[in-house]
């Protein structure tokens, strides 16, 4: 990797004053950024900074308000993925645009063709993509359906069909955001290759160990502005972080506490329900009082299966679930919340809250029939908005009032909003699928310290989460679920971020040097 | 026992398989019409009335004094017309397929009845032109060139669809647009001119029935073969040489039952044999359909700069 200097490598990108307002929203500010030749610039920020907002308009997905764009010295013309294409820009998004039902040969070579040839070449892409996938040693499979490929092939699809339109200019959206670590740290030394050959890159990222594992420079946006760009060598995590924020933070530390009784018990359950592969094979885990427990791994895994059964959408083929020590039979969502388990849905716009419902409905909406709330079958909203009311305030919910509609919120506003309908009533079990999902810095650390003291009142937390920095910092215990099996539990000071990912691939013969002869807690043996 | 002695004399006399081709002949137009469109990720419901305005505007042309072929081309621009009509709503104002679809099918319906009592308001017996004559060739090869013309369409989309750079942008857009769209591809034109050339086949299938089968135009002769084309469809998995399996299905009962309804001699009630090919192709369908893999992005309509 090259590092710029002032007369180095030509300069192939460069982003004078970009402006794009949506409604009041101002979502890039006056951007101006360089991009040099075998350089990748990480574009670092927190959700809503605006870095997805400003490669789109590189790529032609959105006009600029203000602001102009260069590319190998010729402007570029606004509005238009087709010029970007033709002037050596290629994108790989965050939600691959990649069609399941076709191969990976007609992926790449769709639209690279004149449309009115009367017949495709495609011997000729066939040796051109296989030529490049061993240039840049991205193994794929030319004939297999995408829908066939794993997350980390559809990427290898992604990269090279920007490769194969000849991009020289490469921008990466939150590209690691579905990878395992190994699989990131494979993007990583591709990324190398690519640059190795004279491509620049520009990858979006809010995680900041990618940043040092990846890039020679590192632009910082924060609330639409660029406030900083830096060689990645002279600067370090705490300083990115506050730049990142606009404050000094710090990260969430659990207070040592000793686990009290059981308040969650899997014992042997497996959810099978019509699919070749169980969603659950056979899991046993125990959550007690004061205790958090991380479940890691790649989705779909059986991680949504385990937050259904515990939230009561769905009952054990086999098996047993027992909540403060007494055996679940034929749960249901309403019976799990008067049994004391708070949830928070993975989805919180489809699964967590009705978008169009008001603030207050959303509040009431798993207790409507508790006499507090209606009488005879009619709802009292006035005790309902006034409850809405006290959770607004007790929780910092920014919204106009119990009767904002709940689509109005912001992410995190929403997630407060949940917090609030179930934290409220000092629950004995919390479920958090993904509870920080696409929040920014500031309301991650608030849920974060929420999450820490309802573990403090005695509550047991079960953590689902695909970011093993947020289960390593919360975590008392982990388990890996891999193939809808679960690993014992593991102490969080006992396993690393790359043991992890090593079982989060399914290679748990590492399972033996984290716990060597101790006794298994969870009992899979038994 | 004499049933099953029926059933074989039916289907070793060539003038049995004469009528399946000729049944078969708009069905196979019109499903690979609608193959097309859905193909292109639009639904068209307006495939009844398109077929309707076809017909009537085909043999129009003919009583005009216009030849045949110019007939089939009027029949085929007009489809394409309707089609513009529907893809205009539905791709870049994005409104709903469905509801679209079924204005589009009264629309072209009503509008061919109207031009045609605005041109022949005195007519109480159907005026008649001299339509297409079979060609001189033995047993069931004896077909109208239309016939002909809706086998070779077959092999022409199929390539079309799978072996051309057009085809394989056609169907990058009905899986998957905002990928279309990120390799340079105008989603909203491909789509147009898909739903335009699907629309235009459809013109087509209804030209067959006024210039070919029958030699004038009747109120309600489509007759719910547009709806049937649609599920000829799900029927065939969007698959050109499967749609002509299913055309032809679907023919093969409804000339059986019309035989069957003679060799009958009154026994059993004519709407019985009616039914039949219906009531077989629902069970086609539930048997072949389950495993269909549809176009993702069908009736999903695509707004730039949204995902």
């Amino acid at each position: 990797m090259s590092s710029p200097t002032t007369g180095g490598p030509e300069v192939v990108l460069r982003l004078a004053g970009i402006s794009k307002r949506f409604g009041p929203l101002l979502a890039n500010d006056a951007i101006s950024l360089t991009l040099r030749a075998g350089e990748v610039l990480a574009l670092l920020g927190e959700n809503g900074a605006g870095k997805t907002t400003l490669m789109n308009i590189l790529f032609g997905h959105y006009v600029a308000d203000e602001g102009t764009i260069e590319a190998f010295g010729r402007p570029l013309p606004p509005g238009s993925p087709r010029a970007a294409l033709a002037a050596g820009i290629g994108m790989v998004h965050q939600h691959f645009t990649l069609a399941d039902n076709l191969s990976v040969l007609d992926n790449i070579a769709v639209g690279t063709e004149s449309l009115w040839r009367l017949r495709s070449d495609r011997g000729g892409a066939r040796r051109r993509l296989l030529d490049l996938s061993q240039r840049f040693g991205l193994a794929v499979r030319p004939d297999a359906l995408v829908g066939d490929l794993s997350v980390g092939e559809r990427q290898r699809v992604e990269i090279l069909k920007a490769l194969y339109r000849d991009a020289r200019i490469l921008i990466l959206d939150e590209p690691t955001a579905v990878l395992t670590p190994q699989e990131s740290a494979g993007l990583f030394d591709t990324l190398r290759r690519l640059t190795a050959d004279g491509l620049a890159v520009v990858f979006i990222s809010h995680k900041m160990n990618e940043v040092f594992a990846a890039s020679d420079t590192v632009a910082v946006l924060r609330a639409g502005r660029l406030v900083a760009t830096h060689p990645t060598a002279s600067t370090d995590r705490a300083k990115l972080a506050e730049l990142m924020v606009g404050r000094s933070v710090k990260p969430p530390a659990p207070a040592p506490l000793s686990p009290g009784e059981p308040v969650l018990e899997l014992a042997g359950v497996t959810v099978a329900s019509g699919h070749a592969r169980p969603l659950l094979d056979a899991v046993d885990l125990t959550v007690r009082r004061h205790q958090v427990i991380g479940v890691a791994g790649v989705s779909g895994n059986g991680q949504s299966a385990l937050a259904e059964l515990v939230s009561g959408l769905i009952r054990p083929d086999a098996g047993q679930v027992s909540l403060k020590g007494s055996v679940v039979h034929h749960a249901d969502p309403a019976d799990m919340v008067r049994r004391g388990v708070a949830r928070i849905p993975e989805d919180r716009h489809s699964a967590g809250l009705v978008g169009a419902m008001a603030v207050w409905e959303n509040l009431i909406a798993e207790r409507y029939r508790d006499p507090a709330f209606s009488r005879f079958g009619v709802l009292r909203r006035d005790a309902a908005r006034a409850h809405a009311r006290r959770v607004i305030e007790e929780f910092d919910v920014r919204c106009p009032g119990p009767d904002a509609r709940t689509q109005l919120l912001s992410g995190g506003n929403m997630q407060k909003l949940i917090l609030g309908r179930t934290l409220a009533y000092g629950p004995d079990l919390i479920l958090a699928s993904q509870p920080t999902r696409g929040l920014d810095i500031g309301a991650v650390s608030y849920v974060h310290s929420r999450l820490l003291d309802a573990r403090a009142a005695g509550a047991g937390v079960l953590l689902i989460s695909e970011d093993l920095d947020e289960i390593l910092a919360l975590a008392d215990c982990v388990t890996v679920a891999y193939h809808g099996r679960l690993t014992p539990l593991l102490p969080h000071d006992r396993v690393s971020v790359s043991q992890l990912g090593l079982l989060m691939a399914g290679h748990w013969d590492i399972l033996r040097d984290i716990l060597p002869e101790t006794p298994r807690e969870n009992g899979n043996a038994a | 026992m004499d049933f099953l002695s029926i059933i074989l004399d039916i289907l070793l006399s060539a003038a049995f398989w004469t009528a399946v081709l000729r049944i078969a002949t708009p069905y196979v137009l019109g499903t690979l019409g609608e193959l097309v469109c859905e193909r292109a990720g639009v639904l068209n419901l307006g495939i009844e009335g398109i077929m309707t305005l076809g017909a009537m505007a085909g043999w129009m042309a003919v009583y005009q004094g216009a030849d045949l072929w110019t007939g089939v081309l009027v029949a085929a621009a007009c489809g394409a017309l309707l089609g513009l009509l529907h893809a205009a709503l539905t791709v870049p104002l994005g409104l709903s397929q469905h509801v679209t679809g079924i204005g589009v099918t009264l629309l072209g319906t009503s509008l061919s009845y109207f031009v045609y009592r605005l041109v022949l308001p005195q007519a109480s017996t159907p005026p008649t032109i001299v339509p297409f004559q079979p060609l001189d060739l033995p047993g069931a090869f004896a077909q109208t060139p239309l016939t002909y013309l809706a086998l070779a369409l077959v092999g022409v989309v199929a390539y079309a669809l799978y072996r051309t750079p057009v085809g394989l942008a056609v169907r990058m857009v009905g899986e998957h647009p905002a990928a279309a769209e990120a390799q340079g591809l105008n989603v909203t034109a491909i789509r147009i001119g898909a739903v335009m050339a699907g629309s235009a086949l459809m013109g087509l299938a209804g030209a067959f029935l006024t210039l070919s089968a029958f030699n004038a135009f009747f109120f309600n002769m489509v007759n719910g073969r547009g709806w049937i084309c649609i599920a000829l469809v799900v029927f065939a998995s969007w698959r050109p040489g499967k749609a002509l399996l299913g055309a032809l299905l679907f023919a093969l009962f409804d000339a059986l039952q019309l035989r069957l309804q003679q060799a009958s001699g009154g026994v059993l009630p004519y709407q019985l044999f009616l039914m039949m090919p219906y009531l077989l192709s629902i069970l086609a369908l539930v048997l072949v359909a389950r495993r269909a893999s549809y176009p993702r992005a069908l009736m999903i309509p695509y707004r730039k700069g949204e995902r």
